[in-house]
């Protein structure tokens, strides 16, 4: 078992906040696929497509049969611990302050022995179960984790480091307004948040829910409008030094596209709440977030986008919300580019229609707001940058792999959806 | 206007500068998280005031400050012409550019529903409400502003709103009340503390929003959001409130000012 993470005591005031260093960053392009699959929580591996073979690390050829036909495969997670090295000091400034650090070979059920980072409850030559997740640097790294669940598994210190777990983190949940906001408010909280921060807009126009979201353990209500700089601002230089994951889940969506709408007012507003909201959120708590990312048990780690899936490729019959979503994508990845270094990940939970007003008339299925918080605070435990929510994301994004330009035309059919 | 050699305007400019006559700010604070107007959400909102920062004697711009502010026509305190309501849209100069400029400085009534409004929310103000005021502080004057005092710009924001799930509920004027001032009295415009001319629940009067409705149809003017009006004598006093010349504006925030005689008390 592992010992369980206590709250942090309050933090030295003279004590120099710990920078965030990095382990290795470089990977070849070919690499960025494990990359890539492991940001989304995937055990993948290279197959090649005409032997066979399974391959790792990244190969450009197949070193059995000199294929380049090597692709990236899911793979079967189990395996074996069959030898493992506890590092005690190195020259990486990274490790050297976090050893010792626990690694092995472990022989995979998909036929390879590959090196990870072995979990502390993971027993000599057991069974283990392989994940595979981005580190600090935001490179896919493999774990080993023990096969069966045990106590406090997510408090060990080296899968933590993997992990933007919301317990003992302060979290700010940037519009408390909504049934949305107020789900994710309970499900950060129930995740063991030691605060949660809920921004209330507009707070001289009453809401539903407001009594019950005052009530959630560990909420404070702040004034937050995510459409006002001044407002954003200082919220940020309030408790921008304590906010360690950032979930925005304000969203400003009407249905209509571009020629069917009188005037750009309500695309304004789209673009008010959608795109300068995070861009405003980002100016006001990105550089601090970037300066805590190793910053104790409580660094800050996450900064949480909810994304309508027409982000990825409008949908015309939401077609003027579609494009602000699509820029609040492109802000995103903008977004990852600028944490890069800090440890912080940007998480894009990309979901399909939601069960709320602006929605009501669209037919199931759709994601509850209960659901797509659960969803999140899931994929925060186990450490994705991505996220579908959602039957109908989970099928957009498969039609959106396979091939956008065929989705596009599909989405922009007469009765495309 | 001649007398011993001083004019009015002369005899005011002494005023103003011994503080005989004192000029009383009725405008609030452009600020953000000032309340506006809250429509049902399928129709277009009331912009709210906000700022951005171009530059504060830094890199943007080293040694000057300025910034973009936005905002609705109807922000804050704010002026109604005569376009804004669907009765004067077809009334010649009726936008805040072309409005004749001498309405905008105009002797005021300041008629109090204080008492009223603090017993009831809903307070409507009637014909004879204002024919009783009358009784006391004299006839309404032609061509002047006259403004309904409810204390409601003391209120907090939420309270000052006051919205519940039937809607606002703020006091104001019932449609007689503004047919008489309108037709009886000849008034140049009507204006309130609360966020609009109408009262909150103004929609479910006959005919709905009898302020906006009457007053602009017959080519009156609006005044919202006012502050201070506790400092106004009942009469007496002279409104200077022109709005910004923003063509074919349907009205304008705007500071609103009030000449009010010191009196010898």
């Amino acid at each position: 078992m592992t010992e369980a993470i206590q709250r942090p005591r309050r933090k030295d005031p003279q004590k120099r906040t710990v920078l965030p260093t990095l382990p290795p960053t470089s990977r070849s392009r070919k690499a960025l696929g494990f990359t890539a699959a492991a940001a989304a929580g995937r055990f993948v591996l290279q197959k090649c497509d005409d032997c066979g073979a399974v391959t790792y690390p990244p190969r450009e050829a197949c070193p059995k049969c000199l294929s380049m036909a090597l692709n990236w495969r899911d793979m079967p997670d189990g395996g074996r611990l069959i030898a493992e090295t506890t590092i005690q000091t190195s020259t990486n400034v990274y490790f050297r302050e976090r050893t010792p650090w626990r690694t092995g070979t472990i022989e995979l059920d998909a036929g390879i022995t590959v090196l990870a980072h072995i979990h502390g409850d993971v027993a000599q030559s057991g069974r283990v179960r392989m994940i595979a997740r981005t580190d600090k640097s935001g490179q896919g790294v493999l774990m080993a984790l023990p096969e069966q669940e045990t106590a406090n598994m997510a408090d060990d210190k080296q899968l933590r480091e993997l992990t933007c777990d919301p317990k003992h983190r302060r979290v700010l949940v940037t519009d408390g307004r909504t049934a949305l906001g107020q789900a994710m408010a309970n499900a950060v909280s129930a995740a063991g948040a030691s605060t949660v921060f809920v921004g209330i807009a507009e707070t001289w126009r009453p809401y539903a829910g407001a009594d019950e979201l005052a009530a959630i353990p560990n909420v404070e209500v702040m004034a937050l409008d995510v459409t006002d700089s001044i407002s954003v601002k200082e919220l940020a230089s309030e408790i921008g030094g304590k906010v360690d994951i950032l979930i925005n889940t304000a969203e400003h969506i009407r249905a209509g596209g571009a020629m069917d709408r009188d005037g750009i007012v309500t695309a304004r507003d789209e673009m008010e709440v959608n795109y300068f909201g995070p861009l405003r959120l980002i100016q006001a708590f990105g550089p601090g977030m970037r300066f805590r990312g190793a910053d104790g048990v409580n660094s800050a780690c996450a900064w949480v986008n909810l994304l309508s899936v027409y982000a990825l490729s409008n949908w015309p019959a939401y077609g003027s919300t579609s494009a602000s979503q699509a820029a609040a994508y492109s802000l995103s990845q903008c977004l990852r580019g600028e944490f890069r270094g800090s440890g912080v990940k940007v998480l894009n939970a990309l979901f399909g229609p939601l069960e709320e007003d602006w929605r009501q008339h669209l037919p199931p299925p759709k994601v509850t707001p209960e659901g797509l918080a659960k969803a999140v605070v899931g994929a925060l435990q186990q450490g994705l940058e991505e996220l579908a929510v959602g039957a109908v994301a989970e099928d957009f994004l498969v039609r959106w792999k396979e091939d956008p330009r065929v989705l596009e035309r599909e989405l922009t059919q007469p009765e495309g959806a | 206007m001649s007398t011993n050699g001083t004019t009015a305007l002369s005899a005011l400019a002494e005023a103003l500068s011994k503080g005989s006559v004192r000029t009383v700010d009725l405008t609030h604070t452009l600020d953000p998280d000032f309340p506006v107007i809250i429509l049902p959400p399928e129709f277009g909102q009331c912009a709210r005031f906000r700022v951005e920062e171009v530059s504060r004697y830094d890199d943007r711009g080293p040694a000057w400050y300025w910034r973009n502010f936005s905002c609705s026509e109807h922000t804050g305190t704010h002026f109604d012409a005569p376009v804004h309501w669907v009765s004067g849209k077809d009334l010649p100069n009726a936008s805040v550019d072309s409005i004749p400029v001498e309405g905008f400085v105009r002797p005021v009534c300041v008629v109090d529903c204080s008492k009223q409004s603090a017993e009831d929310e809903d307070f409507l103000m009637t014909k004879d409400f204002l024919l009783a005021w009358e009784e006391e502080h004299g006839r309404i004057p032609e061509g002047c502003w006259v403004l309904m005092r409810t204390d409601w710009s003391k209120r907090n924001p939420a309270a000052y709103l006051n919205m519940r799930e039937d809607g606002a509920h703020s006091p104001g004027p019932d449609g007689g009340a503004i047919t008489f001032l309108i037709e009886e009295r000849n008034v140049v415009g009507f204006g309130t503390e609360c966020v609009g001319t109408d009262a909150g629940q103004g929609a479910h009067l006959s005919p709905p929003y009898p302020a906006h409705f009457l007053l602009h149809g017959a080519g009156r003017y609006g005044l919202q959001c006012l502050a201070n009006l506790d400092l106004l004598p009942p009469t007496g006093a002279m409104l200077i409130c022109p709005p910004l010349k923003i063509k074919h504006g349907s009205g304008s925030p705007l500071r609103v000012l009030a000449l009010v005689e010191e009196t010898s008390s």
